[in-house]
């Protein structure tokens, strides 16, 4: 009754191995990763296996082949980072630019998310508008806002001076007491974009079944806010919080660009890159690049067990 | 077509045991149907078959060769999944064609294979779509076509009908029969419904799940569609063939012989089986069963009381008995209309010959069948 | 009476961020827009005067950094979503010894900071011969778009049905074929967001292209700009600054604002979810 003839299988490729499935395609995998591990290894490890052997000598710019070994001195000793007051000044300017700006910019990202997720005419258009500054590349930011806080010409002074909030015009970059709020208020406004969408992805993924419940029974949104949508959001405005937290540790392009090497607001990436490219002093540099990368690891172990990062999940 | 042999098949996912001790046989040109509650490892077993898991230990023969280790484009299977799984950015052409593609057979071969198998199933005028413009059941039928192209050994179901909508589910289940009867192909089908098991096996495999599979091992019993509605070898394979489900009512020993059983009821009513009981002892606690379509209304040998509720469907009505011999209700179904009321007083009748007979720990006692029991008047009654 | 306060505040609240969001551009642009004194009047709105385009256009480099940035941005995300498929397919649909770790380690190199590699990498680049030269950004460059590619694209990776892949097992396809002819149509919405948001992040890279580049004709944009000087050594040639700012900014900006959504969900992806 069959008008097909039987059984010899089909000779593809997967049937040259007499191999059960799931073995050939434990196989495949570490086939495929290879090529990326090569690539790390050789761009990412090998490198911080050298700046962490640069940090333990005397290493100099101009010859590094001449490196000698000296234990902890770059880190410890009498003429180190550790005892380099300028260090600490980074450290302090790096916790202050990171805490304050994140902190901002969670409030301001909040506000701006609640409003994107309200619906509205022009919704479209503010949203579109809110993709602007974190598109624009930073250091253009940079000289955009340098120019607008110019102390001559800036329009950010002559508003001011406008609306009589100052008398005169300040000097916002050169001023050491300004100097920090600048960066910080550029950096505000290019990265309160990127919250904004976090939690707004938060917010959406939301039961709209409260709110509801909450305007049948007169609820104002004020509260509404605060007793139901941000304890509901928490977990991944903490997960948001901590990846900002980790970004802002490392910032270098923005204090940089705005206020090169003062020591007003270096951070720890400014100090780093000075003493390696400035000062030609590898070893030192590589030191403050190890502690650096030191407290960012810690706050990463932080982000992946609180955020509770998923690394299993086989397809589904 | 091929045969499949697997003997001593064990399945365990970490320390989880899955599959027990499975010693089957499908024949060549067989529909064999895996049925059984969730969890007793029916996809599994199928996916073993596949080649998309790995025993644990034991072997599987298909066609005659040692395919316990071959991956699955080796092993001359092609499978039809639940959710039809086609390539959603090829047209149904390209679905087909992709396998032998592949296997860089020639393209008039693949042209003519894949023409031929859209001919089979009415598809030819839908060659050139993609899946997204497709019906539910059209796109059945495309990977069922997927699998007819690569002219394989056996083919395997996993629960095509899962996904369809009632009506289209008993259109597409005669298909299925009418594609087996003219292919000729062995066939492994996996579904959790048990009518689609009576209606399209020549041999149904009963799974069991939890405890009992671990304690008996994975098969509970093995055996043509009829043979396991007329002599379930157990409680589990009884309850779960044929619905509305075999009424079970507890009793003990009155009188046992290699001819007959009678069983004594708590209130002292009585009942008998026409089964092989030379092995009981009376006063042994022993289960009867009958199914509701057995069941008849009237005085005589059987138990009485009141009719709980009473189901009218038309083509049947179910009547539900309370009776002080039994701790649950009992299901009697009738044929048509019935005048009985809830309410009422009722006796019923447990004709011996259609009665089964169950030791405590759930065996059934063989069975003494009447020449004829398997005529056509008794299948369509016995068919729901 | 408190919905209509409330539809306001709301109204008031998107035209205040909107006018926040795109001033400082808008400014730029106005700005680019005036030539010597110009520049230090107070006006909002701009002329039609393409002067300091035409200077920093045809002056110097910077035409030639923009090719750069490009040639190396494109470079780089092209490597890594090469790369990055098929390692996403390994580490997101096969279940292999180690395979924690390794995503562990991806994300933990995602998170370095910069500086942390700059003398190794400075090493390297020298050992290599690629000091002030674009191959040297590129293999510089991977050190974030691969990790960011592989990260997101695993993310994506996982989402699809195990049956279709099973599908394509069944019908002898290799891992590499599952990939290329099963997977990949189904993911370039995929590989068109993650490499976007990878370009994106090449285009925007400072401190490796300051570190590692000498010559201005090997600089990238964002170099080019910041280190853009006027004729004497205290004046900021703030209007070029500005033309140049505008020049670079605007595609991005368009490219961004085109994919909107696509940016949106790939963000969010490697991001939050995780």
């Amino acid at each position: 009754m069959s008008t097909s003839s039987p059984t010899a299988p089909l000779a593809t490729a997967a049937n040259d191995r007499a191999v059960p499935l799931s073995l050939s395609r434990v196989r495949s995998a570490w086939l495929f990763v290879t090529p990326m591990l090569i690539v790390m290894v050789l761009v990412a490890g090998w490198p911080l296996a050298r700046t962490l052997w640069f940090s333990l000598t005397d290493a100099d710019l101009k010859d590094l082949g001449a490196a000698k070994f000296i234990g902890l001195d770059n880190y410890v000793g009498p003429y180190s980072v550790t005892t380099d007051p300028d260090w600490w000044r980074a450290v302090f300017n790096t916790l202050r630019f990171a805490v304050v700006s994140v902190a901002i910019e969670t409030v301001l990202g909040m506000v701006v998310a609640l409003v994107l997720d309200a619906d509205f005419p022009g919704r479209s258009i503010v949203r579109a508008a809110v993709l602007v500054p974190w598109a624009i590349p930073t250091i253009v930011s940079a000289k955009m806002w340098a120019w607008m806080m110019n102390d001559q010409f800036g329009v950010l002074n002559r508003v001011l001076m406008a609306l009589h909030v100052v008398g005169h015009p300040l000097a916002w970059t050169a001023n050491p007491s300004l100097a920090m709020p600048s960066v910080i208020m550029v950096d505000v406004w290019k990265t309160t974009p990127f919250m904004a969408l976090l939690i707004l992805a938060a917010l959406q993924m939301l039961p709209k079944d409260c709110y509801e419940a909450a305007r049948v029974d007169g609820v104002s949104p004020v509260k509404v806010f605060f007793r139901v949508t941000l304890p509901l959001i928490r977990p991944a405005l903490m997960v948001a919080v901590i990846f900002r937290l980790l970004d802002a540790l490392r910032i270098f392009d923005l204090i940089y660009v705005l206020t090169s090497s003062s020591k007003d607001t270096m951070s720890m990436s400014v100090y780093a890159r000075q003493q390696l490219v400035d000062f030609q002093q590898v070893g030192l540099g590589s030191a403050a690049s190890t502690l650096l990368f030191l407290m960012v690891a810690l706050c990463t172990a932080l982000y992946i067990t609180l955020g509770r990062v998923n690394f299993d999940g086989d397809a589904r | 077509m091929a045969d499949v042999r697997l003997r001593a098949v064990n399945k365990r996912f970490g320390s989880v045991q899955v599959i027990n001790a499975v010693d089957l046989d499908v024949g060549e040109g067989e529909f064999c149907v895996f049925v059984g509650p969730s969890g007793c490892g029916k996809s599994t077993l199928l996916r073993i078959v596949a080649g998309l898991e790995d025993v644990s230990s034991g072997t599987l023969a298909i066609g005659g060769r040692d395919v316990t280790r071959l991956p699955p484009s080796a092993r001359g299977v092609a499978m039809v999944f639940q959710s039809y799984a086609l390539y959603p950015h090829m047209t149904v052409y390209d679905n087909m064609a992709f396998g032998l593609t592949l296997a860089k057979t020639d393209t008039q071969d693949i042209d003519a294979r894949v023409r031929k198998a859209a001919e089979i199933l009415s598809l030819t005028p839908l060659l050139g779509r993609l899946p997204k413009a497709l019906s539910g059941g059209q796109r059945q039928r495309v990977a069922i076509g997927r699998a007819i192209v690569r002219k394989p050994g056996v083919f395997l179901f996993d629960e095509p009908l899962s996904n369809l909508d009632a009506a289209l589910r008993v259109q597409t289940r005669i298909e299925i029969a009418k594609l087996h009867a003219s292919l000729g192909a062995s066939m492994i089908y996996v579904t959790h419904d048990q009518v689609e098991a009576m209606t399209l096996a020549d041999k149904i495999v009963l799974l069991n799940s939890g405890e009992a599979m671990t304690r008996d091992g994975s098969v509970a019993q093995v055996g043509k569609p009829l043979d396991l509605y007329h002599r379930p070898a157990n409680l589990f394979v009884a309850g779960f063939i044929g619905s509305p489900r075999m009424n079970i009512l507890k009793g003990v020993v009155a009188a046992a012989s290699g001819e007959r059983a009678e069983v004594a009821f708590r209130d002292g009513s009585r009942a008998a089986a026409r089964v092989d009981a030379g092995a009981a002892t009376i006063g042994d606690a022993v289960f009867l069963g009958i199914r509701p379509e057995h069941v008849a209304i009237g005085t005589g040998e059987g138990v009485a009381g009141t009719a709980s509720h009473v189901e009218h469907l038309g083509e049947a009505s179910y009547v539900y008995l309370e009776s002080p011999a039994l701790d649950g209700l009992l299901t009697v179904r009738q044929a048509g209309d019935t005048p009985a009321r809830a309410g009422e007083t009722l006796a019923v009748t447990l004709p011996p010959q259609h009665c089964h007979l169950f030791d405590a720990a759930g065996r059934a006692f063989p069975r003494h069948m009447e020449p004829g029991a398997h005529t056509t008047r008794s299948l369509i009654t016995a068919m729901t | 009476m408190t919905k209509l306060l409330q539809r306001a505040g709301l109204y008031g609240l998107a035209a205040i961020i909107t006018v926040y969001s795109l001033f400082p551009f808008y400014y730029a642009i106005v700005s680019s827009t005036k030539t010597g004194s110009a520049l230090f009047r107070a006006d909002l709105l701009p002329r039609l005067n393409l002067g300091n385009y035409a200077a920093v256009l045809s002056q110097g480099v910077f035409l030639r950094n923009i090719l750069n940035s490009v040639v190396v941005a494109v470079a780089v995300v092209a490597v890594s979503l090469f790369i990055g498929l098929t390692a996403s397919y390994a580490l997101g649909r096969v279940t292999f010894r180690g395979r924690k770790l390794l995503l562990l380690s991806i994300l933990g190199i995602s998170m370095f900071p910069q500086v942390a590699v700059l003398s190794g990498l400075f090493e390297l680049i020298r050992a290599l011969g690629l000091y002030d030269s674009l191959p040297g950004l590129m293999l510089a460059y991977l050190i974030f778009t691969l990790p960011f590619t592989v990260w997101v694209l695993t993310t994506f990776m996982r989402d699809l049905p195990k049956e279709l892949e099973e599908a394509a097992i069944m019908d002898g396809a290799t891992p590499w074929v599952i990939v290329r002819k099963v997977f990949m149509p189904l993911l370039w919405p995929a590989l068109v967001t993650t490499g976007l948001l990878a370009f994106i992040g090449a285009w925007n890279e400072f401190l490796y292209a300051l570190t590692f580049t000498l010559s201005p004709e090997k600089r990238t944009v964002p170099v080019a700009i910041a280190l853009l000087s006027g004729s004497s050594q205290f004046e900021l040639p703030w209007g070029p600054i500005m033309a140049a700012s505008v020049v670079v900014t605007v595609p991005v900006v368009g490219l961004v604002l085109i994919f909107q959504r696509r940016i949106v969900s790939g963000l969010t992806a490697g991001a939050v979810k995780g």
